[in-house]
């Protein structure tokens, strides 16, 4: 046995490493204390009173409803073009050989990896050049293009651990492409999907750069939520749906970390 | 096509998906253009489609009297991007881009060291959401959080005046420059949130060239007689410095084309983004913001390929 190399950090970086995740931290520690403020002309700390009343009154607000309903459709059905098309470009890269595959990825992770305003107006220009009307289609069109990365980051990352053999041994025995898909990649790859997937949601819930652009008249929540951080008139509101919102997202970003901690990486890296 | 061969084996499957899979088998081309069919057509069509057709319009031009796009190749669009006021706004981007990068890169190095060389078991799950949470959690309402912090009457006002610090504060707002009236107004309250919100992207790389230096290395210089600074400046630092590049990519990126941060929290002087933002809308010049756009894909462009000679991508 070597000897005993010291477990415990010099004290200079636990403070440094425990001071930067508290700065991450207290911020969003921050949006859940506001919510309950009984204060609702200023930011005022500390809060004068705690209330619950501004979580009634954001249950009867029609106008987050219609956006809240809003964005969840347009995740969803977003999300499941990502799945279908990134599995496909997944499953493409990983399990064949061919010129060329270096790009796929790059196109791939394109649309993240350059700021999302480019995305956005290039979108933008293309439909009015086009003549398509915006509408939740055109929302939908742009948050699936740059939701496949997050699909593809951890479908390519389970595949590869997915072993070769098990595929050949299942069409040996007799299996069809189909039933091979069906009975032996799928249940191999599902958590993979499900956690890409909920990350996609996560992703496109919160979107709203690109739907600046490509939104007409619909405002999904974030596009809500930023009117008021431009034009602040229902501070209190605002709180509330903030603090929801944060629930929200925290959600499926748990439920990807549990999916996936064996061994593989969640794709943290890009976003 | 071998008859005899495939007869020997199995018998042609009867029913339809059995024929398709056996088809696919046999030409693994086919198969490879409809997986990767779909996929490309839909980014290659709505995206690249659309980028280029952008990145066209910048060489047109806008007519001044009539406000029509003139579509006839021209480099005037680009002239009045270099112009002084314009330059400015590249300038004051690219100069933001890089001090956040930099403060980034400060903050996060430790939090990855932490993670990467010391946190064990349970912990390690700690640091690795307490990273991933806000690093996913919504981006309006991290910077909503940031609005309530520097507003006049928030926290970071009744901090300093507990800690008998306003002088402190009220000096720092009256620099030329970085001050203003208050935080929010500020370009230090536009650095304070980029950093927040940015800073995440950081560590993951960090951390993640950071596990991959052996143990060993560092007792051997320690063995060699070297101090722990030296340690850290001649083994630790060169190693993880590709991890530093590649999450250096996610914040100077994400930074350059940002356009609401500057636009909630901070003076009234624009960035690229927002640049990009009024000249689409309000101005209605299509040809100088597609130019705008231009400016981050170069930048860019020139830093992925530093990025790769210095090894970043294995980082990432």
């Amino acid at each position: 046995m070597r000897s005993d190399r010291s477990t415990s950090a010099p004290l200079g970086l636990k403070i440094a490493a425990i001071g930067g995740l508290a700065f991450l931290h207290i911020p969003i520690l921050l949006i859940f204390l506001y919510a309950f403020t009984t204060e609702e002309k200023s930011y005022q700390f500390p809060p004068p009173g705690l209330t619950l009343q501004w979580f009634a009154i954001t249950w009867d607000r029609p106008d987050v409803w219609a956006a809240l309903t809003l964005s969840v459709k347009v995740a969803t059905i977003a999300t499941a073009i990502a799945l279908v098309l990134g599995t496909l470009c997944a499953a493409a890269v990983s399990q064949t050989r061919f010129f060329g595959r270096e790009t796929i990825s790059l196109l791939v992770i394109l649309p993240i990896a350059l700021p999302g305003i480019i995305t956005g107006i290039a979108l933008r220009s293309a439909f009015s050049m086009a003549d398509i009307p915006f509408s939740f289609w055109t929302i939908v069109l742009g948050h699936a293009t740059f939701c496949i990365v997050v699909v593809y980051n951890n479908a390519v990352a389970r595949f590869r651990r997915v072993s070769g053999s098990l595929i050949e041994a299942s069409m040996d025995l007799g299996a069809d492409g189909f039933q091979t898909f069906r009975h032996v990649i799928l249940p191999n790859i599902g958590t993979a999907l499900l956690a890409g997937g909920m990350l996609a949601f996560a992703l496109s819930f919160d979107e709203v750069i690109v739907t600046t652009f490509t939104g007409g008249q619909q405002s999904t929540l974030p596009i809500w939520m930023l009117e008021e951080l431009i034009r602040p008139r229902q501070r209190p509101v605002t709180n509330v749906v903030a603090m929801v919102v944060m629930l929200v997202t925290f959600l499926p970003i748990l439920a990807a970390y549990y999916l996936t901690r064996d061994g593989d990486q969640i794709a943290g890296a890009g976003k | 096509m071998t008859l005899a061969a495939t007869q020997t084996i199995l018998p042609n499957r009867p029913r339809l998906t059995g024929r398709i899979s056996d088809f696919l088998w046999k030409h693994p081309h086919v198969l490879l253009a409809v997986l990767l069919g779909p996929p490309i057509l839909w980014l290659g069509i709505i995206y690249l489609g659309s980028l280029f057709a952008l990145l066209l319009q910048s060489f047109f031009s806008i007519d001044d009297f009539s406000g029509l796009i003139n579509y006839e190749f021209t480099l005037a669009t680009y002239k009045q991007l270099l112009s002084d006021a314009n330059f400015d706004i590249i300038v004051r981007t690219v100069l933001m881009a890089a001090t956040v990068t930099l403060f980034s890169a400060l903050i996060a190095f430790p939090i990855a060291y932490y993670a990467a060389r010391y946190a064990r078991g349970k912990w390690k799950a700690v640091f690795y959401l307490g990273v991933m949470l806000p690093l996913w959690s919504s981006y309006l309402v991290k910077i909503y959080a940031w609005k309530l912090i520097l507003a006049k009457e928030g926290i970071l006002t009744w901090a300093f005046t507990k800690l008998n610090l306003l002088w402190l504060l009220d000096g720092w707002l009256s620099l030329p420059v970085i001050g203003g009236n208050s935080l929010s107004v500020s370009y230090t309250g536009t650095f304070l949130v980029f950093v927040y919100v940015w800073m995440p992207f950081m560590i993951l790389p960090i951390q993640a060239a950071l596990e991959r230096v052996p143990a060993n290395l560092i007792e051997a210089s320690s063995d060699l007689g070297g101090t722990p600074q030296q340690t850290f400046r001649h083994v630790l630092f060169p190693l993880a410095l590709p991890g530093i590049v590649a999450g250096s990519i996610f914040t100077f990126s994400l930074t350059l084309g940002d356009y609401i941060i500057p636009q909630i929290v901070g003076s009234s002087r624009l960035f690229i983004g927002q640049a990009v933002y009024a000249q689409q809308g309000t101005a209605g010049n299509i040809p100088l913001a597609a130019a705008f756009t231009v400016v981050p894909i170069v930048i860019m462009g020139l830093y992925l390929w530093m990025a790769k000679r210095m090894g970043a991508f294995d980082a990432l």
